[in-house]
């Protein structure tokens, strides 16, 4: 962890985003994780995003569920509402929170013990609803705040700081939310930010449940050598697939994208995702097909990275299949939320 | 032939129970019995006992004709109408002498039905059925219509008011209308022919049902939630509140979709368990929506960790409670008010919560608005602990009205505007002194965020594990209960005794305590009544136990939980108290009551706490 709080006033030099925020408005209180942990490079990502996006604080709602990673919800957007809910029940509030009003950004920050063990059912059945958030999975392979059990994440082989070796296979989130039909999943590492930040950016502005799984090494319990989720290990065996650039509706595009080898994807607010192409065969528009090519390349230990599966027009969104009102529940006027004296005068007239 | 039950005294005033096998469409039978007899302006209960099952097992129907508008269950029966093969032994020996049985004398009848003290009267309703409709299916069905018509002519029940009934329900479909009306003539016909009709035991036109309805509690409760301006009910099926959610979603599809866009003000989320249902409010609720969830005790059960981050980052909630037997799965389809402490207290760590009693199915709809005021004005989540017998049977009560000048009190919530003119905004600072701090909602202004956790937290929303400022909290929250008092419904308090001798009850007791009040007066035992609605308790409530010196404690479950509350939480000296309880999972009758008392005071003063016998 850092031990100096960084002063409020920043310099009048440092850049500022169309709303007039330095990075400096987007951080939050000061992280109490391992000095190293790849957690903060997350939170630093993060930041990054909402600010490049032009977010106003108050339109994100931060939630996270126990553990080291939902901590982080606190490291960043201080001007963003956050809730700190009970482990592994995230999703349901997110759930909840997105109900009452669709106006809102959502981004759910959770572990591998938090989504894939204690809250399994709740990621399955957020993703099932697709209700529209950003879901990132800081993934370690292991308990840190408990001290070092395997999580559900860890791999065949893989040991622990004790020297024990874990036996059971491990749940994989990708392939897990690839497999419920999840419209936006993609994978990267904490050590990887030129990936990760325009992925969050991306998944902030999908129209639907958005999945990251963030490979995130735990410094002080998983580090070492044997670990299949150290920092060292990671960068031998992650591959990435694709690289996704993230263009604003507004923004010109300024890169030249060799021909065919790239694609785009328009999301629901006009941005788009432009898909670099780092495997030719690739296309994370068939969900079939990125199923089989991850599921081949983890059989050799690789972590295939980037924007694996992206399904924009899908039609299962939650208030599209509710079809709430345009205007957020929590903002409809009681007037027409009530039926008046008459309407129950005339009611019940049923039960006569 | 046994004589029959001497008879004017008994028009109007008699038990008629329909034993069946459950999945046959029995219910709109007796419910057709029933309604006629309500319209023809005599005051009815009716409780149904159906097994948790969806075909095959049997289920009864008990119809009690009450003149003088008794809202508890008889224990007797006077007519059995014998349908189940199955149960017919149990039924016969529960009919009460010189009463009738009715059963289907298609075939032989059973020896099991002998019985020389009762009228036993045989219709041939299957071969009536046969002769008549063609379809397996069909038979079953109509020959349900069949013993309505039977019972129409015992009654001696007006056959325009069936016929609208029946109109009503199969208006729109004249194949169904015909066949209803011509099975109910089929029953009718042959019992005015071959038997005495109308019996002793019949229904006469009174005036006392103008102005009510019949309704159950958790349609009156969905239809609460509708008018509070509930907008996300979040669920997961249960036994016996699911009808609440059906009603809710039902209504709002009536009165919440936009007629141009088909846009809806409401989301009904039917979550994979009681632990995302909770979740759900919560969430929806911190954002400003009103939100319920509907559950039994089971789903309580689960809740429990979510319930206490609600109190402990004061987050509002309203969660009915429709209790059903406990413990574990228990017996889901019969009621019992055995959650009343599992409530009170739920989640680790110190906590108490408010909880509601509706005592009947008018009741359900004003306190579902009352308790969104209350999660609201005190962030915190509020049960409505309501029963099966409440939830699920229908009720005969006021027709319900609605004040157009209600505004829902949606408690300390700051505006933009309110936030800019503050200094600092803090979430837990009680600048009011009444306990009950300031809240935003996201999306408001950045000026206004916090952190919502339900970790150890200062005043100001900051984590903290420093014992000074978590107490400084944590005594905050005890006095918020405190407050609570002040928002909750008083007691209902009944006078007509000494002012010593008395009885305290809560909810769907209600009907049996002001029943055994009526008989032990005749009795010349005068007692007073108190009846609690809610949890925290009111000085009224205190004031009445200190002044009372016996004080019975009438409630539906073993272990005596209304009585270790008071205990709990009020002054009230422990050997005041004496239990009534009833936890067969049947409705309560009040001949439990009237014994208990009436045994207690002869042998006073040795009054003890010993379970009265529950019916069967």
């Amino acid at each position: 962890m850092s031990f100096i709080n960084k002063p409020k006033v920043a310099h009048p030099s440092l850049p500022k985003n169309a709303l007039g925020l330095t990075r400096r408005q987007y951080e939050g209180s000061m992280s109490t994780l391992c000095a190293g942990c790849g957690h903060d490079s997350i939170t630093a990502a993060i930041i990054e995003a909402c600010w490049e996006l032009d977010m106003r604080p108050e339109q994100l709602v931060k939630l996270s569920g126990i553990g080291c990673s939902s901590k982080t919800t606190a490291y960043f957007v201080s001007g963003s509402h956050g809730f700190n809910a009970v482990h592994g029940r995230m999703p349901s509030i997110a759930s909840g929170a997105n109900a009452a009003n669709r106006e809102l950004t959502y981004i759910g920050i959770s572990g591998d013990g938090d989504s894939l063990s204690i809250g399994m059912g709740q990621l399955v059945h957020a993703i099932r609803r697709n209700v529209s958030m950003l879901y990132l999975i800081e993934n370690n392979g292991v308990y840190g705040l408990t001290k070092g059990q395997f999580s559900a994440s860890a791999d065949i082989g893989s040991q622990a700081k004790r020297g024990e070796v874990n036996r059971s296979p491990p749940i994989d989130p990708v392939l897990l939310a690839l497999s419920l039909g999840a419209t936006f999943v993609a994978r990267s590492f904490s050590g990887d930010k030129a990936q990760l930040v325009p992925l969050i950016k991306a998944g902030l502005r999908h129209n639907g449940f958005a999945l990251i799984d963030v490979l995130s090494p735990c410094v002080t319990f998983n580090d070492h050598e044997g670990s299949t989720k150290s920092y060292t290990f990671t960068r031998e065996h992650y591959h990435a697939a694709m690289e996704a650039d993230f263009v604003a509706p507004q923004q010109s595009i300024s890169v030249d994208y060799p021909l065919g080898e790239s694609t785009e994807v328009q999301l629901h607010d006009g941005s788009r995702v432009i898909l670099r192409k780092l495997d030719a065969n690739y296309d994370p528009t068939d969900r079939g097909a990125a199923y089989a090519y991850i599921e081949g390349k983890l059989k050799h230990n690789e972590y295939v990275t980037g924007l694996i599966h992206i399904n924009e027009s899908s039609s299962t969104e939650f208030h599209t299949v509710n079809r709430t009102s345009q205007t957020p529940l929590n903002r409809v006027p009681f007037e027409r939320l009530t039926p008046g004296s008459a309407a129950l005068e005339k009611l019940m007239a049923r039960y006569r | 032939m046994p004589s029959s039950v001497s008879a004017p005294d008994r028009v109007n005033d008699f038990v008629v129970k329909f034993a069946n096998v459950n999945g046959t469409g029995s219910a709109s039978a007796n419910s057709l019995i029933m309604k006629t007899i309500f319209r023809m302006g005599v005051p009815v209960t009716g409780k149904n006992y159906f097994p948790s099952n969806i075909q095959g097992l049997p289920t009864w129907y008990e119809i009690r004709v009450t003149r003088d508008g008794h809202a508890a269950r008889s224990s007797r029966v006077d007519i059995m109408v014998a349908m189940n093969a199955e149960t017919y032994q149990r039924d016969v020996r529960e009919v009460v002498s010189g009463g009738y049985l009715i059963y289907d004398s298609t075939w032989p009848r059973s020896t099991l039905l002998q019985r020389g003290d009762i009228n036993v009267l045989g219709v041939p309703l299957a071969q009536l059925v046969n002769e008549n409709f063609d379809g397996v299916r069909n038979r079953i069905l109509l020959k349900n219509i069949a013993y309505a018509g039977v019972i129409a002519a015992l009654l001696d029940l007006d056959l325009t008011v069936i016929d609208a009934l029946l109109r009503e329900s199969y208006g729109k479909k004249p194949k169904l209308l015909d066949s209803n009306s011509r099975a109910l003539k089929l029953g009718y016909e042959h019992a005015k022919r071959h038997l005495s009709c109308p019996l002793p035991l019949h229904v006469k036109h009174l005036d006392k049902t103008r102005g009510y309805i019949m309704i159950d509690g958790n349609t009156a409760a969905g239809l609460g939630c509708v008018y509070a301006g509930a907008t996300v009910g979040a669920w997961y099926p249960i036994t016996p509140s699911t009808s609440l959610m059906d009603a809710f979603k039902g209504f709002c599809e009536r009165y919440r979709v936009d007629a141009d866009t088909g846009e809806r003000n409401f989301a009904v989320i039917q979550a994979e368990d009681e632990l995302a249902a909770i979740g759900m409010v919560l969430g929806a609720a911190w954002n400003g929506a009103r939100a319920f969830t509907p559950t039994s005790g089971p789903g309580i059960s689960l809740m429990n960790e979510f319930i206490g981050l609600a109190y402990y980052a004061e987050v509002p909630a309203v969660i009915f409670d429709v209790q059903r037997v406990g413990p574990s799965t228990g017996m889901p389809t019969r009621t019992q008010q055995a959650d009343i402490l599992l409530c009170a207290y739920a989640s680790h760590g110190d906590t108490r919560h408010v909880l509601l009693f509706p005592a009947n199915a008018e009741e359900c709809f004003y306190m579902a608005v009352k308790a969104f005021d209350l999660a609201e004005r005190l962030q915190t989540p509020v049960f409505v602990l309501s029963d099966l017998d409440i939830g699920m049977n229908d009720w005969m009560c006021r027709e319900l009205k609605w004040d157009d000048a209600y505004q829902p009190d949606r408690g300390k919530v700051l505006s933009e505007q309110e936030l800019a003119s503050l200094d600092k905004f803090y979430r837990y600072v009680d600048r009011d002194e009444d306990a009950i701090t300031y809240r935003t909602l996201p999306g408001t202004s950045s000026k206004g965020a916090y952190f919502t956790r339900g970790s150890g937290h200062n005043q100001y929303g900051g984590y903290t594990e420093d014992s000074t400022e978590y107490q400084f909290v944590l005594d905050r929250l005890k006095r918020k209960f405190v407050t609570a008092a002040r928002y909750v419904p008083e007691p209902e308090i009944l006078g007509g005794g000494d002012g010593k001798l008395g009885i305290v009850s809560v909810g769907s007791c209600d009907g049996a305590v002001r029943e055994a009040i009526e008989v032990l007066a005749r009795q010349k035992i005068a007692v007073d009544y108190m009846r609690i609605k809610a949890f925290p308790f009111t000085q009224q409530v205190e004031t009445w136990l200190a002044s009372h010196t016996t004080i019975f404690v009438v409630e539906q479950n073993r272990d005596a939980q209304l009585r270790a509350l008071l205990t709990l939480e009020t002054q009230v000296e422990k050997s005041k108290l004496h239990s009534i309880l009833s936890y067969s999972g049947f409705p309560m009758s009040c001949d439990p009551i009237v014994d208990r008392i009436r045994a207690s005071l002869a042998e006073e003063p040795r009054l003890s706490a010993v379970p009265a016998k529950g019916p069967r």
